[in-house]
């Protein structure tokens, strides 16, 4: 066999472990009812000037002629005070707490994750003391009290939530690979690694990391609801996205004002939050799902 | 044929618990010859595992050495040089957890042909095919597989093939069919012992198996509880165990015919179970449950005499024999 052939044979391997992953995912229909969700919700995102009825509505519009509608066919979910259509400045909303669960994760998993494999590996030495205690301290602080005081610190905006939301959360990272790590590193294939002369990034990241993936990415995807709610928490007191451009929790709070009369304003963006949270919970499930070990 | 590629000088290996010391290895010493099959027999908890794991440098041993063709290998791997782990490898007893589920055969295999440089980059996938061919696995079908769809002894064998990888010299074999169905452990044995041949290997097999010991091994050596009760070649441990713990394992050996049956050491039952490392018996560790015990069996640990060439026992049935000479 050449290694023209071997190549295809391990690509077309490679495709039916995907398709294997993807029956086990779809073996739950609320997964893949979340995971559908949730793709809709970020192609709405990513596509909002183009699919939005009333694009302008985004940032600073008035018309207060149509102020306070309630839903209609024109406006969806209704407009507001100023007369701006809530449907679109919920899809723009999605821009902002996705944009915020996507940095927010990738800049809290990578460092949190790596901590926790070398306190994990090193346990018992004053390295995993140090890594661990340190985490300790973080966790100990409730993640919305401290994010809270760091946006109030700086000033109020996007950016300075998510440097504060990402301080917050590598903790957990480090805490779950941690304790994944230090039963691992036991293994004989580790040993073996390690009697073979294999270096330690190798060990720590070719044979010890892999096995760790599937419980990183389950509580990613249910982080990301998670971070989802805390920045909208944060643009609920108003220390997030700022007015006029529209954050899920800024339109809340500014709807809650009118409960109940004029209900659409705040129920819209609430229920847009819920079902990105349950979307990303379901997919999370799903993941579980997909990785759990196979019996052979 | 002689050279000793392998001594073994007092080694101990002790364990500290809450419940006490556990002296899983106790002042044993001996010796590997080159090209032989060296057998380690012993019940569990006897300290065959320990010493395999402290020879391979997963523990550092609390006392006495251990050589390696004149070099001492007494320390932890991570002070052992590079030399020293591609020549000394090992076969761990359970296959499942020894490969890594995440990586597939070829990475497995791979990484020991990195680590030492064995050969170029461009070389490196035909010498993955070579050691699956070796092991009588198609390269074909195996090489991108996950060791997780593959069964027991189709991983054994992979680990087999990863240890002989680098070219080594000493491979120590701790139970490497005893995690594996029957039917699949004279394939596995027969694959060692063709593989040792090809290579001129020396083992160290660790087993609780005689009768395999029988059949693999040239050197025989008994463990109980930590300390080695006697050492002899293969023909003359079946023909004429001399320690009466020996004959107790051999006459527990299940036979199938009454030939078989006619060869055994009749006269000893096995009674007792092996006492806790943590808590050794005073004088013969073995006295409790030895049938030919006698006053100074429970006071006095006996020394390692040798009876025969080669054949030697550490029992005082026959050191006051040697004494009365």
């Amino acid at each position: 066999m050449s290694k023209k052939e071997l190549f295809l044979a391990a690509l077309s391997r490679k495709r039916a472990s995907l398709s294997k992953g993807w029956y086990k995912f779809s073996r739950n229909p609320l997964s893949v009812l979340g995971f559908i969700i949730l793709f809709s919700v970020i192609l709405a995102a990513i596509l909002a000037p183009h699919i939005t009825p009333y694009p302008e509505h985004a940032g600073a519009f008035t018309n207060f002629p149509e102020s306070s509608l309630p839903p209609s066919l024109t406006h969806f979910f209704g407009t507001d005070t100023v007369g701006r259509d809530i449907f679109t400045r919920v899809i723009f909303g999605y821009r902002f707490s996705l944009t915020l669960a996507v940095v927010v994760l990738s800049l809290s998993v990578p460092p949190g994750v790596i901590l926790g494999l070398i306190a994990g590996y090193y346990q018992r030495t004053w390295i995993e003391i140090a890594i661990m205690r340190i985490t300790d301290i973080f966790l100990a602080v409730p993640p919305l009290v401290l994010a809270l005081a760091i946006t109030v610190m700086l000033s109020p905006n996007l950016f300075n939530q998510m440097m504060a939301i990402s301080l917050m959360w590598w903790p957990w990272y480090s805490r779950l690979v941690y304790s994944v790590t230090t039963s691992l590193r036991h293994e004989y294939f580790v040993r073996e690694a390690e009697l073979t002369g294999a270096s330690k990034p190798h060990i720590l990241l070719r044979e010890i990391l892999p096995n760790c993936m599937a419980p990183v990415l389950t509580k990613m995807s249910l982080d990301a609801g998670f971070v989802i709610t805390v920045g909208a928490s944060l643009s609920f007191i108003g220390l997030g996205v700022q007015p006029p451009r529209p954050g899920l929790g800024t339109m809340v709070a500014d709807g809650a004002k009118r409960l109940p009369a004029q209900w659409w304003m705040a129920v819209f963006p609430a229920l847009a939050i819920v079902i990105v949270i349950l979307s990303f919970n379901l997919v999370g499930d799903g993941l579980r799902d997909m990785f759990a070990v196979e019996e052979v | 044929m002689s050279e000793e590629i392998l001594t073994v000088e007092n080694l101990k290996k002790y364990f500290v618990t809450k419940q006490g010391t556990v002296r899983a290895v106790d002042s044993v010493s001996f010796s590997v010859k080159q090209g032989e099959t060296c057998g380690l027999v012993g019940e569990s908890g006897s300290g065959k595992t320990t010493i395999a794991h402290t020879l391979v440098g997963i523990y550092e041993p609390t006392e006495g050495k251990a050589f390696f063709k004149g070099q001492n290998i007494s320390k932890v791997f991570s002070q052992r040089p590079k030399t020293l782990k591609k020549e000394i490898r090992i076969v761990f007893q359970d296959p499942g957890s020894s490969l890594n589920p995440r990586r597939s055969i070829k990475q497995i295999l791979e990484l020991p042909l990195k680590v030492h440089r064995i050969c170029s980059n461009s070389d490196r996938m035909g010498r993955v095919m070579q050691l699956l061919r070796m092991v009588e696995l198609p390269p074909e079908d195996y090489m991108y597989k996950s060791p997780q769809v593959i069964g027991g002894g189709e991983k054994q064998m992979v680990a087999i093939a990863r240890a002989l990888a680098p070219n080594p010299s000493f491979v120590v074999l701790d139970e490497p069919t005893s995690a594996l169905d029957v039917s699949v452990q004279a394939k596995i044995i027969n694959l060692l012992m063709k593989l040792q041949q090809n290579f001129n290997l020396t083992y160290l097999f660790i087993t609780h198996d005689l009768s395999l010991m029988r059949n693999v091994a040239s050197r025989v050596v008994i463990m109980y509880l930590g300390k080695i009760s006697e050492v002899a070649p293969t023909v003359e441990f079946f023909q004429n165990p001399l320690h009466p713990y020996t004959k107790m394992l051999l006459s527990s050996i299940p036979a199938v015919s009454d030939e078989e049956e006619s060869l055994k050491p009749k006269e000893v039952l096995s009674r007792g179970e092996i006492p806790s490392p943590v808590n050794v018996p005073p004088g013969c560790s073995f006295h409790l449950r030895c049938p030919q015990k006698m006053e100074i069996c429970s006071q006095v640990d006996p020394t390692m005499v040798e009876v025969e060439k080669d054949h030697l026992v550490r029992c005082h049935l026959f050191s006051d024999g040697r004494e009365a000479t």
